[in-house]
């Protein structure tokens, strides 16, 4: 296979893994402040404990990857989105030590604190993953250096924020589904609600943004003709998102959450058709777009990444097969658990 | 200091990654220590080595979360900063970042929550060899960004690619990249700093017990297990130093001679400075006391052969002398410090006396800082001196920098930074105190595991997750028991 788009491919394995990981615990974040009790904040925060970490290093090896794969991407995305990063990047600190320190102190106001921190912390850095996506569809003001030429007012159009706050609603519900799993008893009742509400807003903001896309960004689908099977993944994108409620419905909380998974790698997927051969795409001149060719490491490191690459991700799986089967099953708050 | 994209990025990167860097070595050091007490916990049995572990997985868990916080800004900051810099190493430098993620983050963070979380889940064995895991994946992480540091001190296994802007370096050969000349000597000295460090905490927070008359069993065994690696190491980090510094005379003469503020060449043997005050200007060292051609004999075995002087270096590649003079001062200083300081203990500790000499116990509570500080001085003077050059000889620090960037933005996040690690920080100190205030749970009152007795409060304590909680507040009970 062609080394650049094996590449393409790894990087979205990895964006998806990423989100479809991170994003049930940015959704339990995100739905924090929605739990009043002080236990059951407790129950949220221990539901993701074990497990966040290694989620985030999806990221982070995605990160690398696109470093080491696409330098002239990385090194453009990152020093073009600046300030939207910065505040990721702060974004991401707090939810780390929010986790950390929320409960070493009995305070409500301590408590309260890292409570917000914790739950805006999430809000915000899945509105900015958001709109990072929204921006690539879109494409930005590349120049011929393959610099990124935007102010922060750039970054923030429509559409983008429009990503920005479909990407909340599909964490949100898929973080239900996750707490829903994780929880038992009179909260559970309560997250089953929730599960149904967040689900609404999620199709509600899904049909807007499909149809919205579609009409000013027609050029997304430009590969379908050639890729019969992206209709497939269109297919079963909608499967998915049919069977969440019908997954509710009949009591199987796992499929609904396996269906959210798989409603979230599908449109990574169609992310990835929609900016192929493109990493990024300049909306000032389409010859200066970064693309897996000219925006690549050399065909030598790449054959070398791949190495490391088949060695590695083997281990990755085992490890997340290891770690998920260990902490199966309901929280469980001991006498002297937070 | 003008207050432009270069030197804003540079502060900024300074600011990042010396607070980054007071936690990866902590936790790599405090990772084998773990190591130690898990293991000889299963191998004895005895109950005191496994509330030791717990005790210490705590502090562990505290300083991993912020190291894990404050470690992916740096991943973003090569991009965000360093846009230049990162299009011309990305072909070297992002494979070394990516096989850490790949090989050591995906490790470290998924058994991390076994290790905190997975008392009670899963069998002895298993818990034990998480905690292996996590130590070896915290030390794999040092090894690729270690090798990736080395390789922009001493670029080996590349070739240069395009001209101007679009000049980049290529792998020409993978290992001949990874073992650089400066990697694996550099990779030693790290290690070993990082050993130094959890030792020294571990003995800091063990004295400190010992003084109050608190877990007095706990205290003195932890502070033996911490005193033996750090006597092994701090001796150990003095020889590979040396090798270092022989290392760096070969491939960056500019460097050692910012270290040792040997401004001319001259044609007899150099000396060596264990202190002084650097005079740029006048080309000399002030108020210093130097032994004569101790350099030449330390980096030539020869006191006669002089040592490349910063007059050899043209004007424009030279390192700024003062900060890379007192960094690499205070860190060999520290070092030799630390050396006298665990001797002294070892010596007493095997005459019996060393946990009755209350004023060793008081420096050791302090002693912490100065592997902090030693630690962070290292890199300082590594990387002040390799100035001006971000990747040596090849690309200038002030071409590495993003060229879409603005002075402001930079201001704007250095003040965000600034508050919030400064946050951060007293939150962390804290929270530590806090947990040490707390103390380990004693295992004294718990009879012998092997009796029927001992096996029920051992169940018991198994189904207490408070230890094992990276989120568990500490009941307020045993708090007030605990300070009285």
């Amino acid at each position: 296979m062609d080394l650049h788009i094996f590449w393409f491919i790894l990087l979205g394995i990895l964006l998806a893994g990423y989100a479809i990981l991170d994003g049930f615990d940015l959704g339990v974040g995100i739905l924090h402040l929605a739990a009043k009790k002080d236990e059951e904040r407790r129950i949220f925060m221990n539901s993701i404990g074990p497990l966040w970490d290694g989620n985030e290093v999806w990221l982070v090896t995605f990160g690398g990857a696109l470093f080491a794969a696409f330098p002239d991407a990385y090194a453009a995305a990152f020093s073009g989105f600046y300030l939207p990063f910065m505040f990721l990047l702060f974004a991401l600190i707090f939810r780390a030590v929010s986790m950390e320190f929320r409960s070493k102190q009995e305070w409500r106001w301590w408590r309260r604190l890292w409570d917000v921190s914790f739950s805006a912390a999430s809000l915000l850095a899945t509105f900015l993953f958001g709109v990072a996506v929204g921006n690539s569809i879109q494409g930005l003001p590349i120049n011929a250096d393959k610099e990124v030429v935007a102010t922060l007012f750039d970054l923030l159009q429509p559409y983008p924020l429009l990503i920005g706050v479909f990407a909340v609603a599909a964490f949100a519900m898929h973080g239900s589904i996750y707490l829903y799993l994780k929880t038992e008893g009179e909260l559970q009742q309560r997250i089953h609600r929730w599960m149904w509400k967040t689900f609404g807003v999620f199709v509600a903001v899904y049909m807007f943004t499909t149809i919205v896309t579609l009409v000013q960004l027609p050029y997304v689908t430009r590969h379908f003709a050639e890729m019969p099977f992206a209709w497939v993944v269109v297919l079963l994108n909608v499967l998915a998102v049919a069977n969440i409620p019908r997954a509710i419905f009949k009591g199987k909380p796992f499929g609904a959450f396996i269906s959210s998974s798989c409603t979230i790698a599908a449109l990574t997927f169609l992310f990835g058709i929609a900016l192929f051969p493109n990493l990024i795409t300049s909306s000032t001149n389409p010859e200066w777009s970064l693309t897996i060719y000219n925006a690549a490491s050399s065909e030598k490191t790449l054959a070398l990444m791949q190495i490391i690459a088949f060695c590695g991700m083997p281990f990755v799986l085992t490890y997340t097969v290891i770690i998920y089967w260990v902490f199966k099953g309901k929280v469980e708050l001991g006498k002297f658990s937070y | 200091m003008d207050f432009d994209v270069v030197s804003l990025s540079r502060l900024q990167f300074a600011l990042t990654i010396m607070f980054h860097y007071l936690f990866p070595p902590l936790t790599i050091g405090l990772g084998i220590l773990l190591v130690i007490m898990e293991g000889t916990f299963l191998k004895t049995r005895n109950v005191l080595y496994e509330s030791m572990t717990k005790f210490w997985t705590k502090i562990y868990a505290v300083n991993f979360a912020m190291g894990v916080a404050t470690g992916i800004v740096m991943e973003f900051e090569f991009g965000t900063n360093w846009a230049s810099y990162s299009r011309f190493v990305g072909d070297v430098f992002g494979s070394a970042l990516a096989a850490e993620g790949i090989f050591a983050f995906f490790l470290e963070s998924g058994f991390l929550a076994v290790l905190v979380f997975g008392w009670e889940r899963v069998s002895p064995r298993m818990h034990f060899f998480s905690t292996c895991m996590v130590s070896l994946g915290s030390i794999f992480s040092s090894v690729w960004i270690v090798i990736a540091n080395s390789w922009q001190q001493t670029p080996a296994g590349y070739h240069l690619v395009g001209e101007g802007l679009r000049m980049r370096a290529e792998i020409t050969d993978f290992w001949e990249m990874v073992f650089n000349p400066s990697s694996m000597h550099r990779l030693g000295h790290v290690l070993l700093g990082a050993f130094i460090l959890g030792a020294f905490f571990a003995m800091s927070i063990a004295a400190f017990y010992i003084l109050r008359k608190r877990h007095a069993e706990f205290a003195r065994r932890t502070f033996t297990i911490a005193l033996t690696v750090a006597t092994i190491a701090s001796l150990a980090a003095l020889i590979s130093g040396d090798f270092q510094a022989k290392k760096v005379a070969e491939t960056q003469p500019a460097k050692l001679a910012a270290f040792e503020g040997h401004f001319v060449t001259g044609t007899s043997g150099t000396p060596l400075y264990l202190f002084g005050i650097p005079d740029v200007a006048g080309k000399k060292v002030d108020a210093g006391i130097a032994i004569p051609g101790l350099l030449s004999w330390l980096v030539h075995g020869d006191a006669d052969i002089p040592v490349t002087g910063l007059d050899q270096i043209p004007e424009g590649e030279r390192p700024p002398v003062a900060a890379s003079f007192y960094s690499y001062h205070i860190m060999v200083a520290i070092g030799l410090f630390l050396i006298l300081l665990t001797l002294l203990a070892v010596y007493y500790r095997w005459r019996g006396t060393l946990f009755e000499r209350r004023w060793l116990m008081r420096t050791f509570v302090f002693a912490v800082l100065g592997p902090f500080a030693a630690n962070q001085m290292g890199w300082v003077a590594a990387e002040v001196g390799r100035q001006p050059w971000i990747v040596y000889k090849l690309l200038k620090t002030s071409e590495g920098v993003s060229s879409s960037l603005v002075a402001g933005q930079v201001l704007t996040s250095i003040i965000m930074f600034g508050v919030i690690y400064l946050l951060l920080f007293a939150v962390w100190v804290y929270v530590l105190n806090s947990k040490i205030q707390h103390g380990p749970e004693e295992a004294g009152i718990v009879p012998e595991t092997t009796t029927a007795a001992g096996l029920m409060a051992s169940a018991a304590r198994r189904a207490d997750p408070a230890g094992s909680s990276l989120t568990s507040a500490h009941d307020p009970s045993t708090d007030k028991k605990e300070k009285e």
